[in-house]
């Protein structure tokens, strides 16, 4: 076999995976379309919310600041996933691994101060 | 030499950035941006001394990055089309209501990234510079935000961008998966001895090709260049058109060359069918713009079809004809944006062709230099335009692509109508309702001393093709 053949066979376990799953969801959505009685009547076409008839439309506008926070938020976030793996393995990385996170923590600090300046962690 | 030493200029770049964002921030709410803007030219001109300074064919960070002839070639022309589109912008931002610091940062942040492309020695730096380029480009783009076109441009470029960048990712990946490696000179051993390329990795360098066809803005992969082109501030059309694209055409040429050298037979027809659509489209498409900005996203993607024609040539001679026209399109071009950036009635910017009406009669000078950038964006010689086109068809030739050659040839006379029907717009046409004066001291001199190189380039037209083909030759072993 040559190289690529086997990393296909490798992948075979994946993609009758696939196939089993597509099948079964197929099966069971199929199953209970046709197996279970059909009586629809208005009342259980109309949508709701938590048993009540939906107070307005989804699609409201919402505060541009809500978005402003999540993003922030992933960044510091992203930051924090970073420092685990760092703080592991920082034996092994030594001080060049250390001075590398020193400088990104300094670049993500300036990024910090910036924001921080704009008012852009003030709610009001 | 250490690692740090040879990406001196980018490094200090990056600092400098972060500098100019701390001054910015710390200043008075509401303050000029003049302050940032001079420091920011000052820190691009360190970066080019930086640059020019370094010598040898080094490879540095365990072969991510590289600094040679070719790279620092295209790097002292990003740097200058930068500090000129920084320079261009001065009036404009603030007439405009766009006099904010972050203005001359993002852009110094876009020209660390087109640094970084044109250094890039594998496909995950390259990946990181083009996202370190787009990012501050799609913000830019969007920089006057309480206006709808510009905002709409900006997203319809962060859009497509994003897409562009998928395609290049799925061929990075295929490539990765048939060669084993994403560092450029490995992948050139693993394929050295072969006769043909695998299927597999041909869809990759189709894919790749495709993803950097679209940030150079080839046909097919051309759509959002007028839209993004119109829509965006003209100072920021300015530098779209100047120092972004030398940086793409650069990694574009070291991304097809030094890992695919060997076998150009796979991939010169797809970048002789893009290069040869570009510029058909570039010289069709063009005729029928009434607005300016418009008229020279077509012309820019039919120049990037031209400098294409060096790439499909897949020679040294080839490389140093890209080098030479990417040099002459920067010159002019910061001329031509120069000129548009100077037609407006008093607050107003305007930017239709027709407002150009008797301009040769209102304002001499200017109508001289644009004059001058018309018809050397036409290609008649003794101008440089003339000059980067022929070295460019000269190389395919000498590679046996008559059939481009003549093709290319063709487009241009195409061309040249558009180009000269703004000189007789200027010159035979009444005027209708004058352009305001004075122009403003920096668009005049930047005017004057791009008029001026591209009618005396003729003069002495070795120092350039010299130093290009010196770079060229760094792309060949």
């Amino acid at each position: 076999m040559t190289g690529v053949d086997t990393l296909l066979s490798e992948y075979l376990p994946i993609l009758i995976f696939l196939g089993v799953a597509i099948g079964l969801a197929s099966v069971i959505v199929i199953a209970s379309f046709i197996a279970a009685r059909q009586k629809p009547d208005s009342e259980k076409l109309s949508p709701y919310e938590c048993g009540f008839e939906p107070f307005g439309d989804s699609r409201t506008q919402f505060d541009v600041r809500f978005y402003l926070v999540a993003i922030l938020f992933i960044i510091f976030d992203l930051e924090v996933a970073f420092l685990f793996p760092w703080a592991v393995s920082l034996a092994e990385i030594g001080t060049f691994g250390f001075w590398s996170m020193m400088i990104f923590l300094g670049i993500l600090t300036i990024g910090f101060v910036y924001e921080w300046k704009k008012g852009a962690l003030e709610w009001e | 030499m250490h690692d740090f030493a040879i990406a001196l200029p980018e490094i200090f770049l990056a600092v400098a950035a972060m500098a100019m964002l701390m001054i910015g921030v710390f200043q008075k709410p509401g303050s000029d941006m003049g302050l940032v803007s001079w420091l920011g030219i000052l820190s691009l001109a360190v970066a080019l001394v930086l640059v020019v300074t370094g010598e040898g064919d080094n490879v540095s960070f365990a072969g991510l990055f590289v600094d040679d002839p070719f790279a620092r070639f295209a790097k002292v022309l990003i740097l200058i089309g930068s500090a000129a589109a920084i320079i261009l912008s001065q009036g404009f931002v603030r007439r405009e209501g766009m006099n904010r610091f972050e203005y001359p940062v993002l852009i110094m942040i876009a020209t660390l990234g087109m640094l970084m492309m044109v250094s890039a020695n594998d496909l995950i730096s390259l990946y990181m510079g083009i996202e370190l380029q787009s990012l501050p480009l799609y913000v830019l783009a969007a920089f006057k935000r309480d206006s709808t076109r510009t905002t709409e441009a900006g997203l319809k470029y962060f859009v497509l961008g994003a897409l562009s960048s998928g395609m290049l990712l799925y061929g990075c990946s295929m490539i990765y998966g048939f060669t084993g490696s994403t560092t450029f000179g490995d992948i050139a051993n693993v394929m050295q001895g072969q006769e043909k390329a695998g299927l597999g990795l041909v869809i990759g360098i189709v894919f790749l090709s495709a993803g950097l066809a679209f940030k150079v803005s080839a046909v097919p992969f051309h759509m959002w260049t007028p839209d993004v082109y119109e829509g965006a501030p003209s100072p920021v059309t300015a530098f779209f058109a100047t120092a972004p694209k030398v940086a793409a055409l650069a990694m574009f040429l070291r991304a097809m060359l030094e890992p695919f050298g060997g076998m150009e037979a796979d991939w010169r027809q797809i970048i002789w069918l893009i290069s040869v659509l570009s510029m058909l489209l570039g010289a069709f498409a063009a005729i029928g713009q009434h607005n300016i900005k418009r008229l020279m996203a077509y012309s820019s993607i039919g120049h990037v079809g031209y400098a294409l024609v060096g790439l499909t040539a897949a020679t040294s001679e080839g490389v140093r004809g890209v080098l030479v026209y990417l040099t002459i399109y920067l010159v002019m071009n910061v001329g031509t944006f120069a000129c548009i950036l100077a037609m407006r009635r008093g607050d107003r910017m305007v930017e239709s062709i027709d407002d150009l009406r008797g301009l040769g009669k209102t304002h001499k000078g200017m109508a001289m230099a644009l004059a001058i950038f018309m018809f050397s964006l036409a290609g008649v010689p003794p101008l440089a335009g003339f000059f980067g086109k022929f070295y460019v068809f000269m190389a395919a030739i000498n590679a046996g692509l008559y059939y481009l050659a003549v093709i290319g040839v063709l487009a241009s006379v195409v061309g040249a109508f558009y180009y000269l029907r703004i000189i007789k717009i200027m010159y035979f046409d009444e005027p209708t309702e004058p352009l305001s004066k004075p122009i403003g001291m920096e668009l005049g001199v930047l005017m004057a001393v791009t008029a001026f190189l591209t009618a005396a380039f003729f003069v002495v037209p070795g120092v350039l093709v010299n130093g290009a083909a010196v770079a060229a030759g760094s792309l060949f072993p």
